[in-house]
């Protein structure tokens, strides 16, 4: 059994044997081998210090490998990243459709020229009546939801995420994960997830990349044979709970290596 | 204070954060207004009770009289301190924001002026103006300097924090985007340090006056074209006591009014978006 057929899945990205040491002998990431096609929510997880957000900074280009290589399939493209943060990065000067606009603006796209595809971000994320809202006067739901607008707005060709719902609190991180599930429905999006919770990472992805500390690694791949959609049935379902035992098995695993 | 039975309940804390809040709102600006009073009666009180004569201290009365029989040439010498401080804070807004963008940019250029910007500010400006009058012959352009000299810092280092203070993930966002410098600049570390640069041209404010001043102490020359301190020395030397008190009052409430001014500024542009700016209004 593999994950649902999505049709054609191309390639997106590809790590091979990457490590990431810092001054010669810390050993961040040991021997990468990741590949990414297109639609796959891909979730890193991992206690702290295993590597996961230094994996995501190399993909994101902000540090280089030690050794090893990531491969863009087609090449590196103007267009191939969008990144949500573990908080929601907007810049409090800026309104909601400003924050949006960002990845536009940089680009040199006018506000007039991408209205539409800043409208429709905020759609998804059911924030459209707040265009004209500053960040400060939004909860910690709605920031976050604002951040995941603007890491979508270009349609990037792969999104990362890095434990963007772990400060906030259990019942806004349910219907954050819910948005996300019928949002990736609806844009076939790809995306790359870190992040240290079980549950979490079981109800969102099809591939599970469970890793482990020092030196931080990848221990094992745990697939995530539900179908979507997945809603709040899933959530209460044998198959959950049994694919929850699995992941969390796997991280205990990664845990008392090195405990 | 009794709460009728259908009125909303307000419970005793209730009543005491009211309470507070009003206590606060009108003890804000009356208890100084009862204090300045209260100063200047015991002021004339204690001329009067210890007959002290007008040439060693002035009854408050005869201070106002004096400030509004010399007005003419007490305003003319307001708006010649006045014009100093003002063009001072603009070159210091100038050079401060630019030698602080200039920093940021380069480390190289930070590492090699950086000290020099502070040994300029902790130097004393009274010990280098009698130089910088040796050396520059317009008199306007070493009192410039001078207010220069004291103002510009405030600015510099503020800024400096300011524009180093971006959030880092803004900034990673900003790489992964693949913005340029210019737009990293324009579109974040400027807007990041307007809170900071504000701070700091408040301070500047104040010490663009004080350098102003200072500066025309040590010039000394007098004619028509001088300024509020020179005022207050030449009164000195003819024992005009009440004058000097009027000329001491102007530049007080003259840097009252610049701070007020720039705090106004300072509120305006952040009221928006920064907290500083926020809580008040709410």
């Amino acid at each position: 059994m593999t994950t649902p057929p999505l049709g054609h899945r191309p390639p997106v990205l590809d790590m091979s044997n990457v490590t990431k040491t810092f001054n010669g002998d810390v050993v961040a990431l040991r021997d990468m081998n990741l590949g990414v096609n297109s639609g796959d929510f891909i979730s890193l997880l991992g206690p702290s210090g295993c590597g996961k957000s230094t994996a995501l900074r190399l993909i994101a280009g902000l540090s280089t490998p030690s050794s090893g290589r990531i491969t863009w399939a087609g090449g590196q493209s103007e267009n191939d990243l969008g990144v949500v943060f573990q908080e929601p990065t907007l810049m409090p000067w800026a309104t909601v459709a400003q924050n949006v606009w960002l990845p536009f603006r940089l680009k040199g796209q006018s506000y007039a020229s991408v209205k539409d595809e800043i409208l429709d971000a905020l759609r998804l994320v059911g924030l459209e009546k707040f265009l004209e809202a500053y960040p400060r006067e939004l909860s910690g739901g709605m920031k976050m939801r604002v951040s995941i607008a603007r890491a979508m707005v270009t349609k990037p060709r792969l999104i990362l995420m890095d434990e963007p719902f772990a400060a906030l609190d259990e019942i806004t991180r349910f219907r954050l994960n819910d948005d996300l599930l019928r949002l990736k429905a609806k844009i076939g999006c790809t995306v790359i997830f870190v992040t240290h919770s079980v549950f979490e990472s079981v109800f969102l992805s099809d591939r599970i990349v469970v890793m482990a500390a020092r030196p931080g690694r990848v221990i094992r791949e745990v697939n995530v044979d539900a179908p979507y959609p997945r809603d709040e049935a899933f959530r209460t379902s044998a198959d959950y709970a049994a694919l929850c035992r699995q992941a969390s098995d796997a991280l205990h695993e990664a845990m008392g290596e090195h405990a | 204070m009794s709460i009728a039975e259908n009125q909303p309940l307000y419970d005793a804390d209730d009543l005491k954060r009211y309470r507070a809040e009003r206590f606060e709102r009108f003890g804000k600006w009356l208890l100084p207004v009862a204090v300045l009073i209260a100063m200047i009666w015991l002021w004339d009180r204690i001329v009067v009770w210890n007959e002290i004569p007008h040439f060693i201290l002035p009854r408050p009365g005869l201070v106002l009289e004096t400030l509004i029989k010399d007005w003419p040439m007490l305003f003319n010498a307001l708006l010649v301190t006045l014009q100093i401080t003002m063009m001072a804070l603009a070159v210091a807004v100038i050079g401060g924001v630019g030698l602080a963008v200039l920093f940021t940019q380069s480390r190289l250029v930070e590492m090699s002026f950086y000290p020099y910007a502070v040994i300029l500010q902790v130097t004393p400006v009274v010990s280098i103006a009698p130089l910088i009058f040796i050396y520059v012959d317009s008199r306007t352009a070493g009192l410039l300097i001078c207010a220069w000299l004291v103002a510009f810092f405030p600015v510099l280092a503020n800024t400096t924090l300011g524009l180093n203070s971006a959030d880092h993930n803004l900034r990673d966002l900003f790489r992964i985007y693949g913005a340029s410098r210019w737009q990293t600049l324009r579109y974040l570390r400027l807007p990041a340090a307007l809170p900071y640069f504000l701070g700091g041209l408040r301070i500047a404010g104040g010490l663009a006056l004080i350098g102003a001043v200072v500066a025309e102490y040590v010039a000394g020359t007098g004619g028509i074209g001088s300024g509020l301190a020179f005022r207050i020395l030449e009164a000195g030397y003819r024992l005009n006591i009440p004058r000097m008190f009027a000329a001491l009052i102007l530049i007080a409430v003259t840097g009252v009014v610049i701070f007020a001014g720039l705090s106004f500024l300072s509120h305006m542009l952040l009221r928006k978006w920064h907290e500083s700016a926020v809580k008040r209004e709410t």
